[in-house]
């Protein structure tokens, strides 16, 4: 699948401007809005443009904790991934869900309202998740960058 | 803080999954009407519910195939400087994400790169050589999902 250099500019202009109107993209990107409105259903329709999605404040929301939970499963049992995961998503506090290669298996990004909240949510919710051989926390202090530009 | 209602709630679901939505698209899915959900968005908006927006680009297809997720600890602590660090390190294409962490490590850092070994060239030219840079952790994503959390 190729994208050529109209799709990259218009992409770089959409990543700078993810929320400008097609108008607004088109005269970024030197395009004509019509063009600029095909391409953009292009890139949707091939799957490059998965969506465009608000990030939530949740700290604005009264969400104070943020901690980033690195995760090592005991893989002796081969559903552990599965079975692992399939319960974190049943935790209303987990905002993302990853899995690694490498010495951390999978990361949970847990928020919670405040540090007392954060201990029931450790305690009540995580700790009983299946199959953890071991669990270290980050405490997220705060975003100096976020979803940057790709360099493309 | 923000207090929310339960049809705040389901419009932040709602552009959660597409921020696209039309306010008239929004409002016939929750029954309101379109005045009332524009006046919910604008009210959202302004008390800053909503911190970006985020476009969900498929990576491997743009030629990016590789994500790591690298831990940085800095070295000489007291003796770096953290803005120092921050701007040298923000200042590198290839890194998406730098949260700054209590824990294990200082930083958290999201990096693309299109194959492991433009990823070694990342690590090595531009990681390594970072003012203050100690210990290094990484690991490869393989699986990404986001939640809609606690609404």
């Amino acid at each position: 699948m190729q994208i050529d250099d109209s799709d990259r500019r218009l992409l770089r202009q959409l990543m700078a401007a993810p929320d400008a109107s097609t108008a607004m993209l088109a005269d970024r990107a030197g395009l004509t809005e019509a063009t600029c409105w095909r391409r953009l259903e292009r890139l949707r329709s091939r799957g490059i443009l998965r969506g465009q999605r608000a990030v939530i404040d949740w700290r604005a929301l009264g969400w104070q904790v943020e901690v980033s939970l690195r995760i090592t499963l005991d893989k002796t049992n081969p559903r552990a991934f599965d079975e692992f995961i399939a319960a974190a998503r049943a935790v209303p506090e987990v905002l993302e869900i990853q899995t690694f290669l490498g010495r951390v298996d999978v990361r949970l990004n847990v928020i919670a309202r405040d540090m007392i909240h954060y201990q029931q949510v450790y305690r009540d919710r995580i700790l009983p998740l299946p199959h953890i051989a071991d669990l270290e926390a980050l405490m997220h202090l705060s975003d100096i960058k976020s979803d940057a530009s790709l360099p493309i | 803080m923000i207090n929310l209602d339960d049809t705040d709630r389901a419009l932040l679901r709602a552009l959660a999954q597409d921020s696209t939505q039309s306010t008239g698209a929004l409002g016939r899915r929750l029954g309101l009407s379109q005045p009332a959900t524009w006046r919910r968005l604008k009210r959202l908006r302004e008390e800053g519910a909503i911190a970006r927006t985020r476009l969900d680009l498929d990576l491997p297809a743009l030629g990016f195939g590789v994500t790591v997720f690298l831990g940085i600890s800095l070295a000489a602590k007291g003796r770096v400087s953290l803005a120092d660090f921050e701007r040298a390190v923000s200042a590198i294409p290839e890194v998406q994400t730098v949260q700054h962490v209590l824990g294990l490590y200082d930083y958290r850092l999201r990096v693309v790169a299109r194959d492991l070994s433009d990823f070694e060239r990342v690590l090595r030219r531009r990681i390594m050589t970072l003012p203050g840079v100690g210990a290094v952790d990484a690991n490869v994503l393989l699986s990404e999902e986001r939640l809609p959390g606690p609404l």
